[in-house]
């Protein structure tokens, strides 16, 4: 794959979005579909031209463009396999938001999608820097448009919520950079220049400063981690921070809140995997167990609110705190299976809820309403739409066949054996410190989690039609009752690949699994000893190969039963 | 002595205009009149031309500085002349124009006005060529003293006269303490020359101690030029005296005394030096480390306090000059953390360490940042009924900007952003030096509060973004000023905080400028190393016994 296609990925947006801007108010939504199909279509390309058999290694292998040389800055991009998966997800929901917004967005119909195209190069930025400043930059640049977007298109609470999303993450992520920072310093200076490529250089080179971190002694890694989660932790969002979302869940136009849960969210899971965990390896098997344990709450805990809601975009909004919970356990399970797990979760969350998302947009167009109290039996007067809402709610709820089933189930078998106390039991224990109990905790989660997703769609769908009052027959919109071909066509590939990838994920699997495993193995190497409780270096040898799971182990098991 | 004269060419083409302008502004023809601030603006480029190819000095304690800060001067100068336009007697002129007055210079400012905008750059740039207490402590009072009658009579109202005294009285009070101060370092050491006083201090320091006085003399000095930068606790009058002067010479204010007390600070510091072992009085053994305990502890108790009381404060504000002035506050204490970590004079360090380079770059951007703010104000107005128009000063003012002068809202936008450091933009780099610099120096609980209060900072600056960019406007278009200067300055900052591509020769210049600035001069190395051996005679026994 070469260097320019990516830089063409983040340039091409921008260009829409000067497009946009330039033309009249009245082809911005074409403009804007057509800019963000081509990403797509270019977007596939690249990922035929990726070598899958390396997946693991960055791809190109050397990319340069010098930016700020003063600084001894450049643009550096690449993809392994997870990037290239999370590219895909962000390119395959640019038309999809696009689209959907069709004709929800009716005033300042430019700004609109100038920054919903501008957010786009934003995070396909992040998904591929090979530079710290570069993914930084672009991290936080994804704030700015997601802010108009909340604050000018979202419902009565907006300004406050836009507010509170911005203030929440650019707090994180001041401190994360400082983190960073840190890191970059202690390559510079820290480092004798023979001890690897890049050391004792002012570099910000992810691959050159991950060498360097994982040399620091176990408190500086301790801080830098505390830093960096600071950072990921609030975008995830992770139990207790996670109380900006839900306010801008509800308050956000119907894309915003697909392009938050979808991608959004993903920024801080990512971080987390890019950084936090490999850089700081140490600290990460140290704070492991916290942070589970900060998992569980936010699972168990968010899941229980959900079932109190009577907003189902409020309900949908707390199950992606709650959902989220599984993608950070599955990270910090520090195994294959758990992290595999983890990236799969955070594409098939993005598929799954960002559906639901759609699909509650699609009714508050119709009815002006998302409480559950005034509407009702769904199912009489718009069949397809409680179709869609039937198969996605089974997909978010984890029903096996369909995508959601993989990852959670990964994610808590990746939990259940990152424990080494149970080496040398039949369950494939690796080195890890969470085990069983967390596994089982967060399993209640997947309980609470079917619950109210079917209590919600038992309300929605079936039983007597009930509608707001005041809202005759024949409503005021120019939608039809039930969704139109543009709905459908908006809905349809979200719900084929949840099929595809809940019957036949293994594509998927095999493609993050080079990129995964050497994280692992990155991670066992330099904080390894820290993941035994008996910290007797016999061990080692006692466990499975390097602790390492394929997930063609998984995958059948997973996939194939039903 | 010749030499002299080249360091100081771009002072002595800056006095020539100022005489030049003293003139022409006097004229009773108003076409020549009107030349006074094309004149100012020529002189400020031909300045700038001839700072950037002044050589180094090497007698200057920071002997690469001049031609940095003073090109900085002059290029910010510029910006600044074209937001200056049409700041004074422009009633005054409209009734001369329309016949009703007869010309008559002694009822007009325009002449001084610009002349003593020239002389307080002029007294900026000999801030950066002092070598000495006396040419240094003149040189701040030449910066100051113009903008006192600048403040004054920038507008015909009250408050600005209020504002003027204010200032006035509270700077003498400033200068008085900081004159107190060089008084006592001159007791403490010898000498009034800044390199005099770097020896003998190290000299002190390596024969137990700096001299209580002269380290009294110092921390006095740091104390009365706080007043320069608006650092607590000497910033008391900041926020009145923005409000109070017009908005371009407010924009002024926040950069012209800023930027020369961060010089003259970064003067004396540089005499102290950044070799202190930590947490102490005497030198460090290998001559790496900071500031001798009592300056660090003062001047990062400023610094916290300084962030934090210009953020908290700034928080409350319904006033955008207000806002502004507490946010200058704010930028002040970050500043202090980069002073406080000194330029690294590790061997490994690389050209991201350099704290005094990172104030110098912050300072400039800051200035280009602030001037665009500063110029939407200054741009909006109400008309009033004597000709003099009223700045639109409230926040609501803005409401809704974008869509009614759109070029104005996003001027404030992109400024607004830029001053809070957001990525890409051209602050996120300024701030970005910060970071790294005080990382290097190791004062990781000063980055962390300079982080949080960056974080607090958003809360403000996002109403200066939210409010053109996202509110719908309530009524009409809010009038603007005739004079397309201020537009254009405006534009020009925001053009340049909006280029991500910083030009790399500037960060260049301000690491070199930084470069140099104190380092180990031979002395101390003797001094320190005369010290490790005086030491090593007291340990001498054990190995006697051991031989």
């Amino acid at each position: 794959m070469s260097e320019s296609i990516l830089h063409v990925l983040i340039l091409l947006p921008i260009a829409t979005a000067a497009f946009i801007v330039a033309r009249p108010a009245g082809e911005a939504k074409t403009v804007a579909l057509w800019g963000s199909l081509i990403s797509l279509v270019l977007g596939v390309v690249a990922a035929f031209q990726f070598d899958w058999s390396n997946a693991g290694a960055m791809q190109p292998e050397v990319s340069l463009v010098p930016w700020l040389p003063a600084l001894g800055l450049s643009i550096s991009v690449g993809a392994d396999g997870v990037s290239m998966m999370l590219v895909l997800l962000t390119l395959l929901l640019g038309p999809i938001c696009v689209a959907a917004s069709f004709s929800s967005i009716k005033h300042r119909v430019k700004t609109y999608y100038a920054w919903l195209t501008v957010l786009q190069a934003a995070m396909v930025g992040v998904f591929v820097a090979r530079d710290i400043l570069l993914f930084y930059v672009c991290f936080e640049f994804t704030l700015i448009p997601m802010f108009v977007l909340i604050s000018i298109y979202g419902s009565s609470n907006r300004k406050a919520a836009a507010t509170k999303f911005f203030l929440y993450t650019f707090t994180g992520s001041i401190l994360a950079l400082a983190g960073l920072i840190y890191v970059i310093w202690f390559n510079a200076t820290r480092m004798p220049v023979e001890a690897f490529a890049g050391a004792g250089e002012w570099s910000f080179q992810i691959d050159t400063l991950r060498q360097a971190a994982v040399r620091m002694s176990p408190t500086e890694q301790g801080w830098v981690f505390a830093a960096m989660l600071l950072g990921f932790a609030v975008k995830v969002p992770l139990f207790p921070v996670h109380t900006w979302l839900p306010l801008a869940h509800t308050e956000a136009p119907t894309a915003g809140s697909v392009i938050l849960a979808g991608v959004l969210l993903k920024l801080g899971t990512y971080g987390l995997y890019r950084f936090a965990i490999p850089f700081t390896p140490i600290a990460a098997v140290d704070f492991a167990p916290f942070i589970g344990l900060l998992a569980v709450i936010g699972i168990v805990f968010a899941g229980l609110i959900c079932w109190v809601q009577d907003d189902v975009k409020k309900l949908v909004a707390y199950s992606s705190v709650s959902h989220l919970g599984f993608c950070v356990l599955g990270l910090f399970a520090l195994n294959t299976m758990g992290q595999s797990g983890s990236v799969m979760y955070m594409i098939n969350h993005g598929l799954s809820t960002g559906a639901l998302f759609l699909l509650i947009g699609m009714v508050y167009e119709r009815y002006h309403t998302r409480s559950m109290r005034e509407l009702g039996g769904l199912a009489a007067k718009m069949p397809v739409w409680s179709f869609f809402m039937v198969f996605f709610v089974m997909a978010s709820a984890g029903l096996p066949g369909l995508n959601g089933f993989i990852s959670e189930f990964m994610c808590l078998m990746g939990t259940f054996q990152a424990s080494d106390t149970l080496a040398g039991s039949s369950i494939g224990a690796t080195p890890g410190v969470l085990g069983p109990v967390f596994a089982i905790l967060a399993g209640t989660g997947v309980v609470i989690g079917a619950m109210y997703l079917l209590m919600m769609t038992g309300k929605m769908v079936w039983g007597p039609l009930r509608e707001p009052k005041g809202h005759d027959h024949h409503n005021h919109s120019e939608l039809a009752d039930d969704l139109n071909a543009r709905e459908i066509a908006v809905l349809t590939p979200l719900a084929v690949l949840c099929l595809v990838l809940g019957l036949f994920p293994t594509p998927v699997l095999k493609g993050i699994e080079a990129p995964v495993n050497d994280t692992v193995r990155w991670v066992q190497e330099h904080g390894g000893l820290r993941l035994y409780r008996d910290p007797a270096p016999a061990r080692v040898t006692e466990l499975s190969p390097a602790g390492v799971v394929t997930p063609e182990l998984a995958a059948p098991a997973a996939g194939g039963e039903r | 002595m010749s030499s002299l004269l080249v360091l100081l060419a771009p002072e002595i083409v800056l006095f020539i205009t100022t005489c030049i302008v003293m003139i022409v502004g006097l004229w009773p023809k108003l076409e020549v009149r009107s030349l006074a601030m094309p004149i100012a603006g020529m002189g400020l480029l031909i300045a700038g031309v001839l700072a950037i190819n002044t050589p180094a000095n090497p007698e200057s304690i920071l002997p690469n500085i001049i031609p940095y800060a003073k090109a900085m001067t002059a290029g910010v100068g510029l910006l600044l002349v074209l937001l200056l336009a049409g700041t004074v007697d422009r009633s005054y002129e409209a009734a001369v124009e329309r016949g009703e007055l007869r010309f008559n210079p002694i009822h007009t400012n325009r002449a001084e006005f610009f002349a003593f905008f020239l002389f307080s750059l002029t007294g900026l740039m000999l801030c950066a060529s002092a070598t000495d207490l006396i040419w240094l402590f003149l040189a701040l009072e030449l910066v100051s003293l113009p903008t006192y009658v600048m403040a004054t009579i920038s507008t015909r109202k009250l408050r600005s006269q209020e504002a003027g005294v204010k200032y006035f009285f509270l700077g003498a009070l400033g200068a008085a303490i900081f004159l107190y101060g060089f008084a006592l370092l001159y007791g403490g050491t010898g000498t009034t020359n800044l390199i005099g006083i770097r020896d003998a201090l190290a000299e002190q320091a390596a024969s137990g101690g700096i001299n209580p006085i002269a380290m009294a003399g110092i921390i006095l000095s740091l104390i009365g030029i706080s007043f320069k930068i608006a650092a607590v606790p000497m910033h008391f009058y900041t926020a009145d005296v923005y409000q109070g002067a017009a908005a371009p010479v407010s924009a002024m204010l926040a950069f012209v005394p800023k930027t020369a007390g961060f010089i003259a600070m970064m003067g004396i510091l540089a005499a102290v030096g950044w070799q202190y072992a930590p947490g102490g009085e005497t030198l460090a053994a290998d001559g790496v480390g900071t500031l001798p305990r009592s300056i660090y502890v003062t001047l990062a108790a400023i610094a916290v306090l300084t962030m934090t009381v210009g953020n908290v404060l700034a928080l409350l504000q319904r006033s955008i000059k207000r806002l502004l002035a507490y946010s200058s506050i704010a930028h002040t204490g970050y500043m202090l953390v980069a002073l406080i970590a000194g330029p690294s004079i590790a061997a490994e360090a690389g050209i991201t360490s350099n704290g005094l380079g990172a104030v110098l770059f912050y300072l400039l951007v800051y200035g280009v940042t602030n001037i665009g703010t500063f110029a939407v104000v200054a741009c909006l107005e109400r008309p009033q009924p004597d000709g003099e128009a009223d700045e639109l000063d409230d926040l609501e003012d803005l409401r809704g900007l974008c869509r009614t002068r759109p070029v104005l809202g996003w001027v404030m936008v992109i400024c607004a952003l830029g001053l809070l450091g957001l990525p890409p933009l051209l602050g996120f780099w300024a701030k970005f030096l910060l970071f790294t610099s005080a990382i290097s120096a190791g004062e990781i609980a000063l980055v962390v509060i300079l982080g949080l209060n960056s974080a607090i900072a958003a809360f403000y600056y996002l109403k200066l973004v939210t409010l053109p960019l996202l509110e719908e406007p309530e009524g009409d278009a809010p009038a603007t000023t005739p004079f397309a200067s201020r537009t254009f300055a405006g534009v020009l900052s925001a053009a340049l905080v909006l280029l991500a591509i910083i030009p790399t020769g500037i960060v260049d210049a301000a690491m070199e400028a930084a470069d140099r600035a104190g380092t180990i001069v031979p002395a101390n190395i003797e001094a320190i190393e005369r010290s490790i051996t005086a030491e090593a005679l007291r340990d001498e026994p054990t190995p006697i016994i051991d031989r």
